[in-house]
């Protein structure tokens, strides 16, 4: 049950403080979710979703760090570890 | 799905486990609190691409195992109850309670509704304004504001048919109780990554500092899992010990204000019992006057009457990381997941039941 799962907001449906909402789309599966706790997320923007509710806003930034250190960790020669 | 594929791509998973095999030089014992990562680690078969001597701990983690005995008793008078609907998460339905568990009550004739969010309860109380409808809000930081809010919409809207059963922990107190413990075996801590994205992590500081342990923010898809135990190696081998952030695509030092706030507004920090594990001080919310007349235990006055577990049951064992699903007598024999004996074989993200749906798994190149 505490599972949060990314999805990208397509909607907004409500603005009031305390019920802001909009549609999220979980790779295809759309459903309505509680906004109230990311007042900045926007249409388009990532969110993560728990129990209907979106509790942060993804950043996209730093989503690629661990990218970044990985490829510095090949180009230091220690590339992925070969099959098997 | 963006920003879930590219963290399970079996090469990056296998780089970073090289440089973990790297890294290590000596055992090292770390736990990850979430049972959300537990379930992953099964899943992914993490553990047997990590250096033999490097052991992952698996702790308190999961909110459906640490509901005290107490508290899913009250949960099952309550929805036993003509005029109640009952509105809970699915999986507190098969949570073995003193004599019986919520899905034998929903059996009898039980009016009891699971819910994919808080809010759809409220709905529930709408239509139904001649029952009484009683919300079991159970969870960590991450589920505890939509409670928070749950409860402000309540009141907002005036229901008087509404009120909550809480059954919510604190995960920093788990931790420094882990640590405090003369038996604790744990070297490092992967720290929730939902919890913190609620709560930030400046609270682990203090934590870090006086019982020696790198606290790493973790996420939850096998790349961040291994991110996480990657620098609490480098740590462990560099002999140091602070609080690092490995999950800052979610996850902010001051966490997320707005829910914060609404969590100071509404709840009070209490003791708590976990279930398997005993009272622990500061560990539990409770509704803060204020909010009173939404709490169940007082609007039902039902007495509550501690039953001790005879179910044979090592979750307690098992959630402070002394003992291994394995070491359990009971584990795959009269305690399955059709038939628990206790919850952590119970929900998905209970070590008994990871370890039970992914036992057959012995190397990771089958997902
Ligand atoms: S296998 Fe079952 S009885 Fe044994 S510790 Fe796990 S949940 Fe409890």
């Amino acid at each position: 049950m505490c599972l949060g799962v990314p999805g990208q907001i397509e909607e907004l449906l409500n603005e009031l403080p305390l019920e802001r909402s909009g549609i999220v789309s979980f790779g295809g599966i759309r459903r309505e979710v509680n906004l109230a706790y990311v007042p900045d997320a926007e249409v388009g923007d990532y969110v993560i979703v728990h129990v209907g509710f979106a509790i942060s806003k993804l950043h996209e930034q730093e989503a690629q760090r661990v990218f970044l250190e990985l490829e510095r960790l090949a180009s230091n020669g220690n590339p992925a570890e070969e099959e098997g | 799905m963006r920003y879930i594929d590219e963290y399970r791509q079996k090469q990056s998973i296998r780089q970073l486990a090289g440089e973990i095999q790297r890294t290590a030089t000596k055992p090292w014992r770390i736990m990850e609190i979430c049972g959300g990562q537990t379930h992953a680690i099964m899943k992914y078969g993490l553990q047997q691409l990590l250096p033999e001597s490097l052991e992952l701990i698996h702790g308190p983690g999961c909110p459906v195992c640490v509901t005290s005995l107490e508290t899913m008793d009250l949960a099952i008078s309550l929805a036993s109850r003509k005029d109640v609907i009952f509105c809970s998460f699915g999986d507190m339905l098969r949570v073995p309670g003193s004599s019986q568990d919520l899905l034998a009550v929903k059996a009898a004739g039980g009016d009891i509704r699971t819910l994919y969010s808080p809010l759809h309860a409220l709905d529930v109380a709408e239509q139904n304004p001649d029952r009484e409808v009683v919300l079991f809000a159970i969870g960590f930081e991450t589920t505890a504001p939509a409670h928070a809010l749950t409860a402000c919409l309540a009141r907002e809207r005036g229901l008087a048919n509404f009120s909550i059963l809480v059954s919510h922990f604190l995960v920093p107190p788990a931790i420094e109780a882990i640590c405090a413990s003369p038996k604790s075996r744990i070297q490092a801590f992967l720290a929730a990554g939902h919890v913190c994205s609620i709560t930030g992590y400046d609270n682990y500081h203090e934590l870090s500092r006086s019982h020696c342990v790198p606290i790493v923010v973790t996420g939850f898809e096998p790349l961040d899992i291994l991110d996480g135990i990657l620098a609490c190696v480098r740590q462990l081998e560099q002999g140091e010990h602070r609080v690092e952030n490995r999950y800052a695509r979610a996850v902010k030092a001051e966490g997320n204000p707005q829910a914060r706030a609404r969590l100071e507004e509404v709840f009070e920090i209490s003791a708590q019992t976990w279930r398997g594990v005993g009272p622990i001080p500061f560990s539990g919310l409770t509704l803060r006057p204020a909010f009173s007349a939404l709490d169940a235990r007082k609007r039902f006055s039902i007495e509550s009457r501690p039953e001790s577990d005879n179910s044979g049951c090592l979750s307690g064992a098992i959630m402070q990381g002394l003992k291994k699903p394995h070491d359990c007598p009971h584990f795959g024999k009269r305690c399955r997941p059709e038939h628990p004996l206790g919850a952590p074989m119970v929900s998905s993200e209970g070590a008994c039941a990871a370890y039970y749906r992914y036992r057959k798994r012995s190397t990771a190149d089958e997902y």
